[in-house]
């Protein structure tokens, strides 16, 4: 019964304490909320609950029956004991994994996900000693046609989430299980590569996957090489939200902001430069401004839509090839980085270009995929996301706690608080708002923080007031809802102007290169946003345009803001991609 | 005889017939006796057809194992797996014509004359080990009895 101090609330006993519980939550989150942990692998958070792993059950006791139950998809009844942790619950959980290692390929030392993956921590939390269940072991060639991720089969559980994460988030279904009993796998159609299907490479599955069957596909080894090429000038750039997520490489607590540390490991890395992407985010927005006004003013190809992002690029070009025209013709920061660096300032710094290997940190696996198109040909040479350059900071056992911080490298080092936001979702939209007012109303406004696109909704929606006109705004993540957006544009029902799409869930912070946060991802996620936000805060200087290092290059190099020159150094163009 | 698979029209005048999630496994196995095999391309227009990923339905094909993905030949050898065939190393007869046609289990030559495939017990325990070929029964098998059949079909 409801209690007049707990309306509209059961009470349940969990592990011998009386709790109060909103009917309608899961015994896994309420568990959680108290701060009992129940080992799980198919439940996710921002995933439909499938229960089919059977890991998360618990001891029931409702009526005076005794049972044991999944808790990932039970409901809290007025007077259910629940206890979690009983020496009934921890054999089957137990039996659970040794049957999961009899069938796993178990050379954790050389996993990509050692240390980091769930079926190694629970198997040591919960002392499985030996796997009494020998049996046949799956032996299937490891899938490496991505060039953004490595599929290796042997190492599945078959828990689902990629799948859920691929069709019900990203209504991209790539993957799908395939064939039935002892030789099921989780495949593309006709168990073809992921590189060869209709993935987009935006790693969500990364994130999901709970143990080492899906991860990056690795650069280091690449990477390495350049760095040890006396012949080679080894540069970096740094996306936005790297600073924001590679301290929880190093078990730094979410949100930490380690710009300085980050730029100190990458000089000691032997890198000679580190540039900073926020700077080309600066010119990102220049361009997509300019190119806004000019699209409201002819009113042509609206809305506009943002194109930061290549897992939607090439989402795009396969699923709405005919509605192409929508999408600016801005390069990525990523891209402008990179095709700068090999122009201007290879001039600048009187280098050979073919002597530069550029490496991108980038908190994305789609990236991998981006440098590889052909119009990017010889710019970008190799990317390596968060995680990759965690463990290439490891592998050289540099103690990045205790780094005296470093600055970014001149002329491509700095950057302001706009640019500094495009690594959360809404970002790019409140950088190119703040330029888009100043420049319509020839003024220079200091209310500049647009707190209704900010936020983690999938759709956020916006109307603001600028020179007299109303421009109506989107903002959208995961490409599910980027797909109900680009539906109603083909239909003729939508009424933006402007459109930001980012294919990852928060944005970049939430990025398949990023760490993958273990639980409490939505926190974890709003934590990184932070500390984003904070940056943008407390620069000095917050709109793209009033970036020195912006306005110099042009008036040195670029020429006019989308200009000739600007024009075949920071856009592209966009293709129908055939897809299976 | 299946009809000729190139045959798009045949093949519209059966999907046509499916407009919906549940009639994946029907549409798949007219699709299956129409043409002897599931052909890639029709899977395509049938994932259209249903408006569902192409994933999805290969998913649904590869779970039933009445569905088959290649053509069989003129000649379709059936090795025999079956218990009194495997323990007379009825795998090792399987490497064999592998090597030798240079297809694996489940394929079909390049000139389309000879399939093979590896099927559960086919009741000629007594012969072990043995194999099909269409309708015939060939028993008491050696890599040298079968170097014999096989070079009989060419
Ligand atoms: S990378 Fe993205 S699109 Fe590709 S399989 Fe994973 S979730 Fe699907
Ligand atoms: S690849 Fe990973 S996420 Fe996908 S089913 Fe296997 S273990 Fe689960
Ligand atoms: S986590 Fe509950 S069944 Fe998998």
């Amino acid at each position: 019964m409801a209690s007049p101090e707990h309306p509209q609330k059961v009470k349940i006993t969990l592990n011998d304490e009386i709790v109060w519980c909103d009917p309608n939550a899961y015994i896994i989150d309420i568990a959680r909320n108290n701060n009992i942990y129940i080992p799980h692998f198919c439940y996710h958070e921002r995933l439909e609950r499938t229960a089919n792993c059977r890991l998360c059950v618990v001891e029931i006791e409702i009526g005076g029956k005794k049972r044991i139950m999944t808790s990932c998809n039970l409901k809290p009844q007025e007077g259910m004991i629940v206890n979690t942790h009983t020496p009934k619950v921890l054999e089957a959980r137990r039996v659970n994994i040794e049957l999961l290692l009899a069938n796993h390929d178990l050379n954790c030392p050389t996993c990509a996900k050692n240390l980091h993956c769930k079926l190694q921590r629970y198997s040591g939390e919960l002392i499985v000693k030996e796997t009494p269940f020998t049996g046949k072991r799956r032996n299937v060639p490891v899938d490496e046609s991505s060039p953004s991720i490595r599929r290796d089969n042997n190492k599945c559980i078959l828990c689902g989430r990629c799948i859920k994460m691929c069709g019900d988030v990203q209504t991209v279904n790539a993957i799908q299980q395939q064939f039935r009993g002892f030789e099921t796998l989780v495949s593309c159609a006709f168990n073809e590569g992921l590189g060869e299907s209709s993935c987009v490479n935006c790693g969500q599955c990364v994130i999901a996957c709970p143990t080492g069957a899906l991860t990056e596909r690795s650069d280091i080894p690449h990477v390495i090489d350049a760095l040890n090429d006396p012949h080679k000038i080894v540069i970096a750039q740094t996306a936005p939200s790297i600073r924001a997520t590679l301290g929880e490489c190093f078990g730094m607590n979410p949100g930490t902001n380690v710009t300085g540390k980050m730029v100190a490991a990458l000089k000691k890395l032997g890198f000679e430069k580190v540039f900073d992407t926020d700077l080309a985010a600066d010119i990102t927005i220049v361009e997509e401004a300019s190119e806004f006004i000019k699209r409201l003013n002819a009113n042509e190809n609206l809305p506009m839509i943002t194109t930061c992002c290549p897992a939607w690029i090439k989402f795009g070009e396969q699923f709405f090839y005919d509605e192409l025209s929508h999408m600016s013709t801005c390069r990525s920061p990523q891209a402008i980085m990179a095709s700068l660096i090999k122009t201007y300032y290879a001039e600048k710094a009187d280098l050979d270009p073919q002597r530069i290997v550029l490496v991108d940190i980038m908190p994305c696996t789609a990236k991998k995929f981006e440098i590889l198109r052909p119009e990017f040909a010889g710019e970008a040479d190799y990317v390596l996301t968060t995680v990759e350059l965690g463990k290439l900071i490891k592998e050289m056992n540099i103690d990045f706690e205790h780094l005296e911080p470093a600055r970014f490298d001149n002329p491509l080092g700095e950057s302001t608080g706009a640019g500094a936001i495009f690594g959360h979702t809404g970002g790019v939209m409140e950088a190119a708002l703040r330029t888009v007012a100043d420049w319509l109303e020839n003024k220079n406004f200091k209310h500049i923080d647009y707190q209704a696109i900010r936020g983690m909704e999938t759709l956020k929606e916006a109307t603001v007031h600028i020179d007299g006109m109303e421009i109506n705004l989107a903002v959208v993540h995961t490409l599910g809802e980027a797909r109900k957006l680009m539906e109603q544009i083909r239909s003729g029902t939508c009424k933006y102007h402007f459109i930001e799409i980012m294919a990852c869930y928060g944005g970049c912070i939430g990025g398949g290169g990023q760490p993958a946060p273990t639980e409490r991802f939505d926190e974890v996620l709003k934590k990184r946003v932070q500390a984003l936000i904070t940056e943008d805060l407390h620069k000095e200087i917050r709109k793209s345009h009033k970036n020195p290092a912006v306005n110099k290059l042009y008036d040195e190099y670029l020429g006019d803001i989308g200009g000739e020159r600007a024009h075949k150094l920071l856009h592209t163009s966009y293709q129908r991609r055939e897809f299976k | 005889m299946p009809a000729d698979v190139n045959d798009l029209k045949l093949v519209e005048s059966i999907l046509k017939k499916y407009s919906r999630k549940e009639d994946t496994v029907a549409a798949l196995q007219e699709l299956q006796q129409t043409f002897g095999y599931l052909e890639r391309g029709h899977l395509e227009l049938l994932a259209k057809q249903l408006s569902l990923p192409l994933v999805h339905i290969t998913g649904v094909a590869t779970f039933y194992t009445q569905f088959k993905f290649t053509p069989k030949g003129t000649y379709h050898i059936s090795i025999c797996r079956g218990t009194a065939c495997h323990v007379k190393n009825s795998e090792t007869l399987l490497k064999h014509v592998e090597r030798k046609l240079n297809i694996k289990a489940g394929e079909i030559t390049t000139d389309k004359k000879i399939s093979l495939e590896c099927v559960n017990c086919i009741g000629a325990c007594a012969k072990a080990p043995a194999m099909m070929i269409n309708e015939k029964v060939y028993g008491n098998l050696d890599e040298k009895k079968i170097d014999m059949i096989i070079h009989s079909l060419e």
